[in-house]
């Protein structure tokens, strides 16, 4: 009888740790740590880095600082065993030392498509010894994203609106996306097509190719504030004045982190996206 | 006329007083130097891991084992870091007053031969096209491609810089100062350009580098540049008196029996060596080369041969200081220390002008 009890207890303990299961996780990158909440993690972290603004509950954690700025001792004073962390932190000396002292450095891949998510969720579960629970979010994460891919699908070709994506007008000129950004991912999840196809990143741009790429709508992240006066300067400009977008004064501005964040709301803020773009569903 | 005539031939009291200036500059010395001895120990005992120095001191000489948090915190983390503090506050301090003795101009700072944008522009360049590189190279080199870059980048542009303005073997300074103007703002376009090609990963990379930062301080760091910058702190008490010399103008200095050019040589390059090494280790620190050397002078007078060791003294203690408040003010995050120096170095250069000011109109 003991003896059953005991390999229950065994075989349900090596169920339950696959690895030693961390006790005390840094997460870095805004993405990761909503992934971590939205896995029931949290009473697990211990401290995340300045990205990490959701959830609310995230933000009273000890900020270790910028994701590729860590400093060695800062990190090591909030005492991880665990740091599970977006592509890209550093800088390299900094991990080296962490790896010295025994913590455990798991990064997670990157890349702003549905499937990205995916993987990103399984990888963070594992991560934190989750993987049943990563199972299910993906499941829900690739459900609602399929259904947002299947309402977008329905709008034709000749209706999709041409959205640009505005990063700053600092001094009136236009920091704009390219492809392979998490805004180039977010517009074509939510049914948009990117204006700015011809480079990769973001760039500064001239005001005539603001103008030639003839935006339907502009996007922009949410800073907070007066929305109404930095509209009228944002259409003003000389770029942006002769654009469809202008036009119609379609500017649409979202929460940073929930719009470029490719965490477990962006089937949400897809949706989202699409419904103040096309004004539908 | 007046100001030549009176250095020629001291009057009494100036004898006296600049006796006393060189008794108190002796006095000053030994007090920064415990003022930096102390700062080593506050730098080696204070972080925000809150690891102790002396429970750890209390474990080496009982011969109890080192917890892995302890090692690794005091000596992977704070020692090394303690002296690549010391090694590139001292280079920048004594580069300073050097370069101010030699151009004779108390704006001039280790920026003037070039150093500072060649540095830039080297690190930006390892940094924006540095994935280009072939793999091997990339993990041969690893993580001090950047530094190296800004090395190579920091000679490269004083040794073009010196090029320009030596003319049979004569160096003008003037013609340096300007072509240095030209060169660093050319730098600067080449820098805009790969800016302009950087993503967005990069350019944050580049505005930390640029304010600098002594996180990534490491032994091997320290092993590298201490050799470099000891050399040229140690060379730099050579051409001291030459210094003191080259105040009176190069024509008189050459009649006192100085080697002018032979001087000028050493002093150009071994503020070279000395700040590319410090700049290519930590990025961007500012204002310690202006600073310094003007408190020094304001304190014990003009000699070079005080000046300079004092400077290197207090430059150590100086980043020493910056360095703690950088690594624990906003615990457990990092301010960059770029931005503490300036923050501490702006005002105090204020206040040297607003008193200096205040000794002219007298």
């Amino acid at each position: 009888m003991r003896h059953i009890a005991f390999a229950a207890a065994l075989s349900l303990m090596a169920t339950a740790t696959p690895m030693l299961a961390a006790e005390r996780i840094l997460s870095i990158g805004g993405s990761v740590t909503e992934i971590i909440y939205a896995l029931g993690g949290e009473d697990k972290v211990i401290a995340r880095d300045t990205t990490s603004s959701y959830p609310v509950a995230a933000e009273e954690l000890p900020d270790v600082g910028y994701m590729r700025a860590l400093s060695p001792e800062g990190v090591l004073s909030v005492n991880p065993d665990l740091i599970v962390s977006e592509a890209g932190a550093g800088p390299a000396e900094t991990l080296e030392v962490l790896k010295k002292a025994g913590i455990t450095f798991i990064e997670v891949p990157d890349s702003f498509t549905a499937d990205g998510i995916l993987e990103k969720i399984a990888a963070v579960g594992e991560a934190i010894g989750k993987p049943a629970e990563a199972v299910k979010l993906s499941a829900e994460v690739e459900n609602d994203l399929t259904s947002v891919a299947e309402k977008t699908a329905t709008i034709p070709e000749t209706e999709r609106k041409r959205v640009l994506f505005i990063l700053s007008t600092r001094g009136g000129r236009i920091m704009a996306s390219g492809t392979n950004t998490a805004a180039d991912g977010i517009i074509s999840l939510a049914g948009g097509v990117n204006a700015l196809t011809d480079f990769e990143g973001y760039k500064l741009m001239t005001d005539e190719a603001v103008s030639q790429a003839a935006p339907d709508v502009i996007l922009m992240m949410d800073r907070g504030g007066d929305h109404g006066a930095p509209n009228d300067e944002l259409l003003a400009l000389p770029a942006i004045v002769t654009t469809p977008a202008a036009e119609t004064r379609s500017v649409i501005r979202m929460d940073g982190l929930y719009l470029l964040g490719f965490g477990p709301r962006t089937a949400d803020a897809a949706l989202a996206l699409a419904q103040k773009i096309y004004g539908t569903f | 006329m007046v100001a030549l005539s009176e250095t020629e031939l001291p009057s009494p009291t100036q004898d006296i007083k600049q006796l006393d200036r060189r008794i108190i500059a002796r006095r000053l010395s030994v007090i920064l130097m415990a003022l930096l001895a102390l700062a080593v120990v506050v730098n080696l005992a204070l972080g925000a891991s809150g690891t102790s120095l002396w429970g750890a001191l209390g474990k080496l000489i009982s011969g109890a084992e080192l917890t892995t948090m302890e090692r690794v915190v005091l000596w992977d983390i704070r020692l090394p870091r303690i002296i690549l503090c010391i090694l590139v506050g001292a280079a920048l301090a004594v580069s300073g007053a050097v370069m101010q003795g030699l151009f004779r101009n108390p704006l001039a700072d280790p920026g003037l031969v070039g150093v500072g944008a060649g540095a830039g522009l080297g690190a930006i360049t390892s940094i924006v096209l540095g994935s280009l590189l072939p793999v091997g190279f990339q993990s041969l080199f690893g993580h001090y491609v950047t530094p190296a870059a800004a090395f190579v980048g920091g000679w490269g542009s004083t040794l073009i810089l010196y090029r320009i303005s030596t003319r049979g073997g004569r160096t003008s300074v003037a013609t340096m100062l300007l072509a240095g103007i030209a060169l660093g703002s050319l730098a600067g376009a080449v820098s805009g350009i790969l800016v302009y090609m950087a993503d967005d990963n990069q350019l944050r990379d580049l505005t930390f580098w640029q304010m600098g930062s002594l996180a990534g301080a490491t032994w091997e760091k320290s092993m590298i540049a201490g050799p470099v910058i000891l050399l040229a702190i140690a060379g730099s008490t050579w051409f001291a008196h030459g210094l003191n010399c080259l105040a009176l103008g190069e024509a008189a200095a050459a009649h006192m029996g100085i080697p002018v050019q032979r001087m000028k040589n050493a002093a150009i390059f071994s503020v070279a060596a000395a700040t590319g090494v410090a700049v290519a280790a930590t990025g961007g620190i500012g204002f310690v080369g202006i600073v310094v050397p003007h408190v020094l002078r304001l304190a014990t007078g003009p000699d070079h041969g005080t000046l300079l060791p004092n400077a290197a003294l207090l430059g150590a203690t100086l980043l020493l200081g910056a360095d703690l408040i950088s690594r624990t003010i906003i615990a457990p995050a990092e301010l960059p220390i770029g931005i503490v120096t300036a923050v501490l170095g702006a005002p105090v250069f204020l206040w040297i002008l607003l008193k200096r000011r205040g000794m002219v109109d007298q």
